[in-house]
Protein backbone atom coordinates (compact mmCIF):
# COMPACT_ATOMS: atom_id res chain seq x y z
CA UNK A 1 0.00 0.00 0.00
CA UNK A 2 1.74 2.61 -1.25
CA UNK A 3 -0.49 6.02 -0.47
CA UNK A 4 0.28 7.71 2.89
CA UNK A 5 -1.66 5.78 5.92
CA UNK A 6 -4.51 8.18 7.27
CA UNK A 7 -5.34 5.87 10.55
CA UNK A 8 -2.59 3.27 11.43
CA UNK A 9 -3.51 1.05 14.03
CA UNK A 10 0.01 -0.81 15.39
CA UNK A 11 -0.21 -3.82 17.57
CA UNK A 12 -3.61 -3.15 19.11
CA UNK A 13 -4.26 -5.54 22.12
CA UNK A 14 -8.20 -5.33 22.95
CA UNK A 15 -10.19 -7.68 25.04
CA UNK A 16 -13.86 -7.19 26.14
CA UNK A 17 -15.39 -8.88 29.17
CA UNK A 18 -12.48 -11.19 29.01
CA UNK A 19 -12.32 -12.33 25.75
CA UNK A 20 -9.27 -11.26 23.62
CA UNK A 21 -11.57 -9.46 20.75
CA UNK A 22 -7.93 -8.10 18.98
CA UNK A 23 -4.52 -9.71 19.15
CA UNK A 24 -1.33 -7.21 18.11
CA UNK A 25 -3.87 -6.13 15.42
CA UNK A 26 -2.09 -4.01 12.66
CA UNK A 27 -4.31 -2.40 9.85
CA UNK A 28 -2.80 0.58 7.78
CA UNK A 29 -5.77 2.65 6.17
CA UNK A 30 -4.79 5.19 3.52
CA UNK A 31 -5.89 8.53 2.96
CA UNK A 32 -8.29 9.45 0.66
CA UNK A 33 -9.60 5.70 -0.21
CA UNK A 34 -12.51 3.82 0.44
CA UNK A 35 -11.08 0.83 2.81
CA UNK A 36 -13.47 -2.21 3.46
CA UNK A 37 -13.14 -4.29 7.06
CA UNK A 38 -14.75 -7.43 6.60
CA UNK A 39 -14.93 -10.64 8.96
CA UNK A 40 -17.61 -13.31 9.92
CA UNK A 41 -20.12 -11.75 12.79
CA UNK A 42 -18.48 -10.78 16.27
CA UNK A 43 -14.84 -10.05 14.92
CA UNK A 44 -14.67 -6.82 16.14
CA UNK A 45 -15.27 -5.06 13.36
CA UNK A 46 -17.27 -2.19 15.03
CA UNK A 47 -15.18 -2.35 17.82
CA UNK A 48 -12.30 -1.38 15.06
CA UNK A 49 -14.18 1.49 14.37
CA UNK A 50 -14.66 2.50 18.35
CA UNK A 51 -11.30 1.99 18.86
CA UNK A 52 -10.33 4.80 15.30
CA UNK A 53 -12.88 6.65 17.25
CA UNK A 54 -11.72 6.92 20.22
CA UNK A 55 -14.53 5.52 22.19
CA UNK A 56 -12.97 2.56 23.23
CA UNK A 57 -9.22 2.63 24.56
CA UNK A 58 -7.05 -0.59 23.45
CA UNK A 59 -5.19 -2.23 26.20
CA UNK A 60 -2.24 -1.64 24.24
CA UNK A 61 -0.49 -0.71 20.69
CA UNK A 62 -1.21 2.48 19.16
CA UNK A 63 -4.35 4.16 17.16
CA UNK A 64 -3.00 6.66 14.52
CA UNK A 65 -5.66 9.15 13.15
CA UNK A 66 -4.16 12.27 10.97
CA UNK A 67 -1.24 12.08 12.74
CA UNK A 68 -3.34 11.92 16.38
CA UNK A 69 -2.54 8.98 18.52
CA UNK A 70 -6.21 8.58 19.54
CA UNK A 71 -5.25 6.94 22.90
CA UNK A 72 -3.29 9.25 24.28
CA UNK A 73 -5.42 12.69 23.15
CA UNK A 74 -6.51 14.56 26.13
CA UNK A 75 -11.13 14.64 26.27
CA UNK A 76 -10.63 18.16 24.69
CA UNK A 77 -8.38 17.29 21.96
CA UNK A 78 -10.15 13.74 21.25
CA UNK A 79 -13.43 16.09 20.94
CA UNK A 80 -11.46 18.78 18.72
CA UNK A 81 -10.44 15.97 16.39
CA UNK A 82 -13.73 14.11 15.91
CA UNK A 83 -15.07 17.22 14.03
CA UNK A 84 -12.74 15.84 11.21
CA UNK A 85 -14.83 12.60 11.70
CA UNK A 86 -18.30 11.29 10.81
CA UNK A 87 -19.87 7.95 11.93
CA UNK A 88 -22.97 6.42 10.74
CA UNK A 89 -24.02 3.78 13.00
CA UNK A 90 -25.64 0.23 12.75
CA UNK A 91 -28.95 1.17 14.15
CA UNK A 92 -28.53 4.96 12.70
CA UNK A 93 -28.66 6.64 16.44
CA UNK A 94 -30.96 9.13 15.33
CA UNK A 95 -32.66 11.76 18.57
CA UNK A 96 -35.49 10.32 18.36
CA UNK A 97 -37.15 13.67 20.16
CA UNK A 98 -36.48 15.37 17.59
CA UNK A 99 -37.20 15.36 13.63
CA UNK A 100 -35.00 14.60 10.87
CA UNK A 101 -34.56 17.96 10.03
CA UNK A 102 -33.18 19.04 12.90
CA UNK A 103 -31.02 15.80 13.28
CA UNK A 104 -29.71 16.63 10.15
CA UNK A 105 -28.97 20.21 11.35
CA UNK A 106 -27.62 19.23 14.92
CA UNK A 107 -23.94 19.12 13.92
CA UNK A 108 -24.33 22.55 12.09
CA UNK A 109 -26.08 24.47 14.84
CA UNK A 110 -23.40 22.64 17.49
CA UNK A 111 -20.35 23.88 15.54
CA UNK A 112 -21.24 26.36 13.18
CA UNK A 113 -22.45 29.73 13.52
CA UNK A 114 -24.16 29.75 9.92
CA UNK A 115 -27.16 31.42 9.56
CA UNK A 116 -30.67 29.48 9.42
CA UNK A 117 -31.26 30.31 6.13
CA UNK A 118 -27.81 28.38 5.15
CA UNK A 119 -28.13 25.53 7.45
CA UNK A 120 -31.46 25.10 6.02
CA UNK A 121 -29.71 24.91 2.31
CA UNK A 122 -27.12 22.66 3.71
CA UNK A 123 -30.03 20.09 5.82
CA UNK A 124 -31.87 19.88 2.00
CA UNK A 125 -28.94 19.38 0.06
CA UNK A 126 -27.55 16.27 1.95
CA UNK A 127 -31.20 15.36 2.63
CA UNK A 128 -31.81 15.48 -1.18
CA UNK A 129 -28.53 13.15 -1.84
CA UNK A 130 -29.83 10.78 0.32
CA UNK A 131 -33.55 10.55 -1.17
CA UNK A 132 -34.97 12.38 1.60
CA UNK A 133 -36.01 15.68 1.30
CA UNK A 134 -39.83 15.41 1.37
CA UNK A 135 -39.43 13.44 5.00
CA UNK A 136 -37.51 16.48 6.35
CA UNK A 137 -40.53 16.55 9.13
CA UNK A 138 -41.08 13.02 10.15
CA UNK A 139 -39.64 11.94 13.17
CA UNK A 140 -37.27 9.44 13.41
CA UNK A 141 -40.00 7.11 14.60
CA UNK A 142 -41.77 7.01 11.71
CA UNK A 143 -38.71 5.99 10.09
CA UNK A 144 -38.04 2.70 8.22
CA UNK A 145 -34.62 1.35 9.23
CA UNK A 146 -33.17 1.99 5.96
CA UNK A 147 -34.55 5.46 5.86
CA UNK A 148 -32.92 5.66 9.73
CA UNK A 149 -29.77 4.67 8.25
CA UNK A 150 -29.82 7.15 4.91
CA UNK A 151 -30.90 10.34 7.41
CA UNK A 152 -28.05 9.10 10.16
CA UNK A 153 -25.42 9.43 6.69
CA UNK A 154 -26.99 12.81 5.95
CA UNK A 155 -26.00 13.73 9.07
CA UNK A 156 -22.80 12.17 9.17
CA UNK A 157 -21.79 13.94 6.13
CA UNK A 158 -23.12 17.34 6.89
CA UNK A 159 -20.19 18.85 8.36
CA UNK A 160 -18.09 17.49 5.64
CA UNK A 161 -15.78 15.35 7.42
CA UNK A 162 -11.99 14.25 5.74
CA UNK A 163 -12.35 10.55 7.60
CA UNK A 164 -16.03 8.55 7.31
CA UNK A 165 -16.42 5.13 9.04
CA UNK A 166 -19.78 3.29 7.32
CA UNK A 167 -20.69 0.39 10.42
CA UNK A 168 -23.04 -1.86 8.35
CA UNK A 169 -24.36 1.00 5.56
CA UNK A 170 -26.34 -1.80 3.40
CA UNK A 171 -28.18 -3.44 5.58
CA UNK A 172 -31.89 -3.87 5.64
CA UNK A 173 -31.09 -1.28 2.65
CA UNK A 174 -33.72 -2.47 -0.30
CA UNK A 175 -32.34 -2.68 -3.62
CA UNK A 176 -32.82 0.55 -5.08
CA UNK A 177 -31.69 2.44 -1.76
CA UNK A 178 -28.54 0.00 -1.44
CA UNK A 179 -27.72 0.83 -4.93
CA UNK A 180 -28.19 5.19 -3.80
CA UNK A 181 -26.05 4.21 -1.02
CA UNK A 182 -22.77 2.15 -2.87
CA UNK A 183 -22.97 5.26 -5.51
CA UNK A 184 -23.46 7.80 -2.71
CA UNK A 185 -20.20 6.77 -0.87
CA UNK A 186 -18.07 6.42 -3.88
CA UNK A 187 -18.96 10.08 -5.06
CA UNK A 188 -18.27 11.22 -1.68
CA UNK A 189 -15.13 9.76 -1.97
CA UNK A 190 -13.97 10.82 -5.07
CA UNK A 191 -15.64 14.29 -4.84
CA UNK A 192 -14.55 15.52 -1.77
CA UNK A 193 -11.55 13.41 -1.22
CA UNK A 194 -12.46 11.60 2.06
CA UNK A 195 -10.98 9.08 3.86
CA UNK A 196 -13.65 6.33 3.96
CA UNK A 197 -13.79 3.14 6.63
CA UNK A 198 -16.25 0.99 5.38
CA UNK A 199 -17.57 -2.06 7.70
CA UNK A 200 -19.76 -4.31 6.13
CA UNK A 201 -21.11 -8.23 5.85
CA UNK A 202 -22.22 -7.38 1.84
CA UNK A 203 -19.38 -9.01 0.31
CA UNK A 204 -20.32 -7.37 -3.58
CA UNK A 205 -21.52 -4.32 -2.34
CA UNK A 206 -18.34 -3.77 -0.43
CA UNK A 207 -15.85 -4.87 -3.03
CA UNK A 208 -17.64 -3.34 -5.80
CA UNK A 209 -16.66 0.54 -4.28
CA UNK A 210 -13.38 -0.44 -2.37
CA UNK A 211 -10.11 0.55 -3.14
CA UNK A 212 -8.84 -2.05 -0.36
CA UNK A 213 -9.88 -4.13 2.11
CA UNK A 214 -9.03 -6.12 5.07
CA UNK A 215 -10.74 -9.56 6.31
CA UNK A 216 -10.37 -10.17 10.14
CA UNK A 217 -11.10 -13.29 11.90
CA UNK A 218 -9.65 -14.47 15.33
CA UNK A 219 -8.42 -10.86 16.11
CA UNK A 220 -6.01 -11.13 13.14
CA UNK A 221 -6.11 -9.77 9.38
CA UNK A 222 -6.46 -12.66 7.31
CA UNK A 223 -6.42 -11.53 3.99
CA UNK A 224 -5.33 -7.98 2.96
CA UNK A 225 -5.49 -5.86 -0.41
CA UNK A 226 -7.05 -4.74 -3.36
CA UNK A 227 -10.50 -6.37 -4.38
CA UNK A 228 -8.80 -8.05 -6.95
CA UNK A 229 -6.03 -9.58 -5.22
CA UNK A 230 -8.18 -11.10 -2.19
CA UNK A 231 -10.42 -12.54 -4.95
CA UNK A 232 -7.00 -14.46 -5.66
CA UNK A 233 -6.09 -15.01 -2.38
CA UNK A 234 -4.79 -18.19 -1.32
CA UNK A 235 -6.17 -18.56 2.10
CA UNK A 236 -9.16 -21.10 2.86
CA UNK A 237 -10.60 -18.87 5.11
CA UNK A 238 -10.86 -15.71 3.04
CA UNK A 239 -12.50 -17.65 0.18
CA UNK A 240 -15.01 -19.29 2.20
CA UNK A 241 -15.72 -15.84 3.82
CA UNK A 242 -15.74 -14.27 -0.04
CA UNK A 243 -18.10 -16.93 -1.23
CA UNK A 244 -20.37 -17.40 1.54
CA UNK A 245 -19.85 -21.02 2.25
CA UNK A 246 -21.04 -22.77 4.94
CA UNK A 247 -18.35 -25.40 5.58
CA UNK A 248 -14.86 -24.31 5.57
CA UNK A 249 -11.71 -23.56 8.50
CA UNK A 250 -14.51 -21.01 10.04
CA UNK A 251 -16.73 -22.26 11.94
CA UNK A 252 -20.90 -21.41 11.59
CA UNK A 253 -21.15 -23.02 14.62
CA UNK A 254 -20.57 -21.26 18.04
CA UNK A 255 -18.20 -23.19 20.08
CA UNK A 256 -20.98 -25.86 22.09
CA UNK A 257 -20.94 -29.41 23.82
CA UNK A 258 -21.20 -32.51 21.67
CA UNK A 259 -24.86 -32.58 20.20
CA UNK A 260 -25.35 -35.96 21.64
CA UNK A 261 -24.84 -34.80 25.14
CA UNK A 262 -26.86 -31.52 24.36
CA UNK A 263 -29.76 -33.56 23.10
CA UNK A 264 -29.51 -36.48 25.64
CA UNK A 265 -28.79 -38.89 23.54
CA UNK A 266 -25.30 -40.41 25.30
CA UNK A 267 -27.73 -42.87 27.67
CA UNK A 268 -29.31 -44.56 24.12
CA UNK B 1 -18.59 -18.34 57.03
CA UNK B 2 -15.78 -17.49 54.46
CA UNK B 3 -18.02 -17.13 51.67
CA UNK B 4 -20.19 -14.93 53.91
CA UNK B 5 -17.04 -13.07 54.48
CA UNK B 6 -15.56 -12.90 50.84
CA UNK B 7 -19.66 -11.95 49.11
CA UNK B 8 -18.95 -9.40 52.04
CA UNK B 9 -15.69 -7.94 50.86
CA UNK B 10 -16.54 -8.49 46.93
CA UNK B 11 -19.78 -6.47 47.43
CA UNK B 12 -17.73 -3.54 49.28
CA UNK B 13 -15.19 -3.60 46.46
CA UNK B 14 -18.12 -3.30 43.45
CA UNK B 15 -19.63 -0.50 46.06
CA UNK B 16 -15.82 1.40 46.43
CA UNK B 17 -15.72 0.91 42.67
CA UNK B 18 -19.04 2.57 41.56
CA UNK B 19 -18.70 5.40 44.31
CA UNK B 20 -15.51 6.15 42.39
CA UNK B 21 -17.02 5.94 38.61
CA UNK B 22 -19.82 7.96 40.43
CA UNK B 23 -17.14 10.65 41.57
CA UNK B 24 -15.12 11.02 38.63
CA UNK B 25 -18.42 11.63 36.29
CA UNK B 26 -19.31 14.10 38.91
CA UNK B 27 -16.24 15.83 38.31
CA UNK B 28 -16.11 15.44 34.51
CA UNK B 29 -19.77 16.74 34.89
CA UNK B 30 -19.08 19.76 36.85
CA UNK B 31 -16.02 20.66 35.41
CA UNK B 32 -17.30 20.91 31.84
CA UNK B 33 -19.74 24.01 31.77
CA UNK B 34 -21.10 24.80 28.68
CA UNK B 35 -21.17 28.53 27.51
CA UNK B 36 -24.27 30.09 28.87
CA UNK B 37 -25.75 30.81 25.31
CA UNK B 38 -25.89 26.90 25.00
CA UNK B 39 -26.06 25.96 28.59
CA UNK B 40 -28.64 28.31 29.67
CA UNK B 41 -31.48 26.96 27.10
CA UNK B 42 -30.87 23.45 27.86
CA UNK B 43 -30.74 23.93 31.23
CA UNK B 44 -34.34 25.91 31.23
CA UNK B 45 -35.50 22.98 29.05
CA UNK B 46 -34.79 20.57 32.00
CA UNK B 47 -35.99 22.65 34.56
CA UNK B 48 -39.20 22.69 33.24
CA UNK B 49 -39.17 18.80 32.27
CA UNK B 50 -37.98 18.28 35.81
CA UNK B 51 -39.08 20.78 38.08
CA UNK B 52 -42.36 22.35 36.64
CA UNK B 53 -44.03 18.61 35.76
CA UNK B 54 -43.18 17.76 38.96
CA UNK B 55 -45.43 20.20 40.52
CA UNK B 56 -48.72 18.15 40.42
CA UNK B 57 -47.70 15.90 42.57
CA UNK B 58 -45.91 17.98 44.94
CA UNK B 59 -48.42 20.32 45.12
CA UNK B 60 -51.37 17.01 46.22
CA UNK B 61 -48.93 15.73 47.98
CA UNK B 62 -47.91 18.70 50.28
CA UNK B 63 -51.73 19.20 50.79
CA UNK B 64 -52.85 16.06 51.53
CA UNK B 65 -50.08 15.82 54.22
CA UNK B 66 -50.66 19.65 55.58
CA UNK B 67 -54.41 18.29 56.06
CA UNK B 68 -53.56 14.98 57.30
CA UNK B 69 -50.90 17.09 59.96
CA UNK B 70 -53.97 18.95 61.18
CA UNK B 71 -56.08 16.01 61.74
CA UNK B 72 -53.78 14.33 63.65
CA UNK B 73 -51.95 17.57 65.34
CA UNK B 74 -55.53 18.74 66.10
CA UNK B 75 -56.38 15.34 67.72
CA UNK B 76 -53.30 15.56 70.07
CA UNK B 77 -53.27 18.51 70.83
CA UNK B 78 -56.69 19.08 72.11
CA UNK B 79 -56.18 16.20 74.47
CA UNK B 80 -53.71 18.76 76.25
CA UNK B 81 -55.86 22.00 75.44
CA UNK B 82 -53.44 23.09 73.43
CA UNK B 83 -55.40 23.03 69.95
CA UNK B 84 -54.40 26.42 69.48
CA UNK B 85 -50.27 25.55 68.99
CA UNK B 86 -51.50 23.58 65.82
CA UNK B 87 -49.90 25.86 63.25
CA UNK B 88 -47.03 25.98 64.80
CA UNK B 89 -46.90 21.93 65.06
CA UNK B 90 -47.49 22.20 61.29
CA UNK B 91 -45.21 24.48 59.95
CA UNK B 92 -41.98 23.50 62.02
CA UNK B 93 -43.09 19.75 60.65
CA UNK B 94 -43.17 20.75 57.00
CA UNK B 95 -40.23 22.98 56.98
CA UNK B 96 -38.12 21.15 58.78
CA UNK B 97 -38.73 17.60 58.22
CA UNK B 98 -41.33 16.65 55.80
CA UNK B 99 -41.35 19.63 52.82
CA UNK B 100 -36.87 18.32 52.21
CA UNK B 101 -37.80 14.75 52.78
CA UNK B 102 -41.15 14.09 51.09
CA UNK B 103 -40.20 16.53 48.32
CA UNK B 104 -37.04 14.49 47.66
CA UNK B 105 -38.58 11.09 47.82
CA UNK B 106 -41.32 12.43 45.14
CA UNK B 107 -38.77 13.80 42.88
CA UNK B 108 -36.88 10.59 43.14
CA UNK B 109 -40.10 8.95 41.81
CA UNK B 110 -41.14 11.06 39.49
CA UNK B 111 -38.22 12.87 37.92
CA UNK B 112 -35.39 11.08 39.18
CA UNK B 113 -36.80 7.72 37.30
CA UNK B 114 -37.40 9.50 34.39
CA UNK B 115 -33.82 10.94 34.25
CA UNK B 116 -32.00 7.74 34.69
CA UNK B 117 -34.46 5.61 31.90
CA UNK B 118 -34.09 8.97 29.02
CA UNK B 119 -30.57 8.89 29.22
CA UNK B 120 -30.41 5.16 29.62
CA UNK B 121 -32.30 4.60 26.56
CA UNK B 122 -30.18 7.72 25.11
CA UNK B 123 -27.13 5.39 25.68
CA UNK B 124 -29.25 2.15 24.49
CA UNK B 125 -29.74 3.50 21.36
CA UNK B 126 -26.51 4.85 20.44
CA UNK B 127 -27.70 8.28 20.68
CA UNK B 128 -24.88 9.64 23.09
CA UNK B 129 -22.12 7.69 21.20
CA UNK B 130 -23.12 9.86 18.36
CA UNK B 131 -22.99 12.83 19.81
CA UNK B 132 -19.26 11.84 21.23
CA UNK B 133 -18.60 11.03 17.26
CA UNK B 134 -20.11 14.03 16.01
CA UNK B 135 -17.02 16.01 18.49
CA UNK B 136 -20.27 17.20 21.00
CA UNK B 137 -19.89 16.27 24.92
CA UNK B 138 -22.52 14.50 26.36
CA UNK B 139 -21.37 15.20 29.40
CA UNK B 140 -22.17 18.33 29.05
CA UNK B 141 -24.72 18.54 26.65
CA UNK B 142 -26.97 15.89 28.06
CA UNK B 143 -25.75 15.19 31.71
CA UNK B 144 -24.77 19.12 33.21
CA UNK B 145 -28.31 20.25 32.26
CA UNK B 146 -30.38 17.35 33.90
CA UNK B 147 -27.78 17.68 37.49
CA UNK B 148 -28.66 21.53 37.58
CA UNK B 149 -32.02 21.53 37.06
CA UNK B 150 -32.19 18.87 39.48
CA UNK B 151 -29.89 20.49 41.95
CA UNK B 152 -31.94 23.84 41.26
CA UNK B 153 -35.55 22.65 41.34
CA UNK B 154 -35.48 20.80 44.34
CA UNK B 155 -35.05 23.50 47.23
CA UNK B 156 -38.08 25.64 45.14
CA UNK B 157 -40.74 22.25 44.93
CA UNK B 158 -39.62 21.48 48.68
CA UNK B 159 -40.49 25.27 49.29
CA UNK B 160 -43.70 24.82 47.37
CA UNK B 161 -44.64 21.30 49.29
CA UNK B 162 -44.20 23.92 52.63
CA UNK B 163 -46.40 26.35 51.87
CA UNK B 164 -49.19 24.02 50.35
CA UNK B 165 -48.93 21.39 52.83
CA UNK B 166 -49.25 25.00 55.88
CA UNK B 167 -52.51 26.05 53.52
CA UNK B 168 -53.75 22.44 54.11
CA UNK B 169 -53.45 22.66 57.35
CA UNK B 170 -55.11 25.29 57.95
CA UNK B 171 -57.92 24.39 55.81
CA UNK B 172 -58.70 21.72 58.41
CA UNK B 173 -57.57 23.21 61.22
CA UNK B 174 -59.24 26.49 60.79
CA UNK B 175 -61.66 26.04 58.60
CA UNK B 176 -62.93 22.61 59.81
CA UNK B 177 -61.82 21.78 63.39
CA UNK B 178 -62.65 25.47 64.06
CA UNK B 179 -58.94 26.77 65.44
CA UNK B 180 -58.82 30.55 65.98
CA UNK B 181 -57.10 31.34 62.90
CA UNK B 182 -55.25 34.53 64.62
CA UNK B 183 -53.94 32.15 66.74
CA UNK B 184 -52.65 29.87 63.94
CA UNK B 185 -50.97 32.16 62.12
CA UNK B 186 -49.39 34.37 65.59
CA UNK B 187 -48.26 30.77 67.21
CA UNK B 188 -46.51 29.87 63.77
CA UNK B 189 -44.95 32.98 63.14
CA UNK B 190 -43.78 33.52 67.01
CA UNK B 191 -41.80 30.40 66.74
CA UNK B 192 -40.55 29.93 63.39
CA UNK B 193 -37.16 31.27 62.72
CA UNK B 194 -36.25 32.09 59.31
CA UNK B 195 -32.26 31.16 59.79
CA UNK B 196 -32.62 27.96 62.10
CA UNK B 197 -35.91 26.66 60.27
CA UNK B 198 -36.70 27.71 57.08
CA UNK B 199 -32.55 28.26 56.08
CA UNK B 200 -32.32 24.79 57.62
CA UNK B 201 -34.93 22.80 56.09
CA UNK B 202 -33.31 24.63 52.36
CA UNK B 203 -29.75 23.29 52.74
CA UNK B 204 -31.48 19.96 53.77
CA UNK B 205 -33.41 20.45 50.11
CA UNK B 206 -30.42 21.81 48.55
CA UNK B 207 -28.15 18.41 49.16
CA UNK B 208 -30.75 16.10 48.64
CA UNK B 209 -31.66 17.62 45.46
CA UNK B 210 -27.73 17.74 44.53
CA UNK B 211 -27.92 14.15 45.36
CA UNK B 212 -31.28 12.80 44.07
CA UNK B 213 -29.98 14.18 40.53
CA UNK B 214 -26.43 12.69 40.83
CA UNK B 215 -27.55 8.91 41.63
CA UNK B 216 -30.42 9.72 38.93
CA UNK B 217 -27.92 11.04 35.78
CA UNK B 218 -25.36 8.87 36.80
CA UNK B 219 -27.49 5.47 36.78
CA UNK B 220 -28.42 6.47 33.56
CA UNK B 221 -25.31 6.88 31.92
CA UNK B 222 -23.49 4.27 33.75
CA UNK B 223 -26.31 1.54 33.01
CA UNK B 224 -26.07 -1.74 30.97
CA UNK B 225 -27.71 -0.47 27.37
CA UNK B 226 -30.27 -3.41 27.31
CA UNK B 227 -33.56 -2.78 28.48
CA UNK B 228 -33.31 -4.89 31.59
CA UNK B 229 -30.26 -2.87 32.07
CA UNK B 230 -32.56 -0.13 31.84
CA UNK B 231 -35.45 -1.36 33.93
CA UNK B 232 -32.63 -2.30 36.88
CA UNK B 233 -31.00 1.18 37.01
CA UNK B 234 -34.45 2.89 37.22
CA UNK B 235 -35.27 0.58 39.67
CA UNK B 236 -31.62 1.46 41.84
CA UNK B 237 -32.29 5.19 41.10
CA UNK B 238 -35.37 5.12 43.60
CA UNK B 239 -34.22 2.94 46.04
CA UNK B 240 -30.32 4.37 46.29
CA UNK B 241 -32.17 7.98 46.08
CA UNK B 242 -34.61 7.00 49.32
CA UNK B 243 -32.46 5.42 51.36
CA UNK B 244 -29.55 8.18 50.59
CA UNK B 245 -32.22 11.06 51.51
CA UNK B 246 -33.35 9.26 54.52
CA UNK B 247 -29.72 8.53 55.91
CA UNK B 248 -28.21 12.17 55.31
CA UNK B 249 -31.58 13.33 56.78
CA UNK B 250 -30.47 12.05 60.16
CA UNK B 251 -27.51 13.83 60.06
CA UNK B 252 -28.01 16.84 59.01
CA UNK B 253 -30.77 17.47 61.51
CA UNK B 254 -28.24 15.90 64.25
CA UNK B 255 -26.05 18.75 62.80
CA UNK B 256 -28.56 21.47 62.79
CA UNK B 257 -31.11 20.76 65.43
CA UNK B 258 -29.23 18.32 67.93
CA UNK B 259 -27.70 21.36 70.34
CA UNK B 260 -26.12 18.64 72.36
Amino acid sequence: MAEAAYISLENVVFSRAGRRVFDGLSVQIPRGKITAIMGPSGTGKTTLLRLIGGQLKPESGSVWVDGHNIPKLRRGALFQLRKKMGMLFQSGALFTDVSVYENVAFPLRVHTKLPEDMIRDIVLMKLEAVGLRGARDLMPAELSGGMTRRVALARSIVLDPELIMYDEPFAGQDPIAMGVVVKLIRQLNSAMGLTSVLVSHDVPESLSICHHAFILSDGKVIGAGTPEQLRKHSSDKVQQFLQGKPDGPVPFHYPAPERAVDFGLGAQ
Amino acid sequence: MMDAIARLGKNTLAFLASFGRASQFLLGVLAGVPKPSVGLPLLLKQIYSVGVLSLVIVVVSGLFIGMVLGLQGYTILSDFGSESAIGQLIALTLVRELGPVVTALLFAGRAGSALTAEIGLMKATEQLSSMEMMGVDPLRRVIAPRLWAGFLSMPVLALVFSMVGVLGGMLVGVEWLGVFEGSFWGNMQASVDFRDDVLNGVIKSVVFGFVCAWIAVYQGYDCVPTSAGISSATTKTVVYSSLAVLGLDFILTAVMFGNF
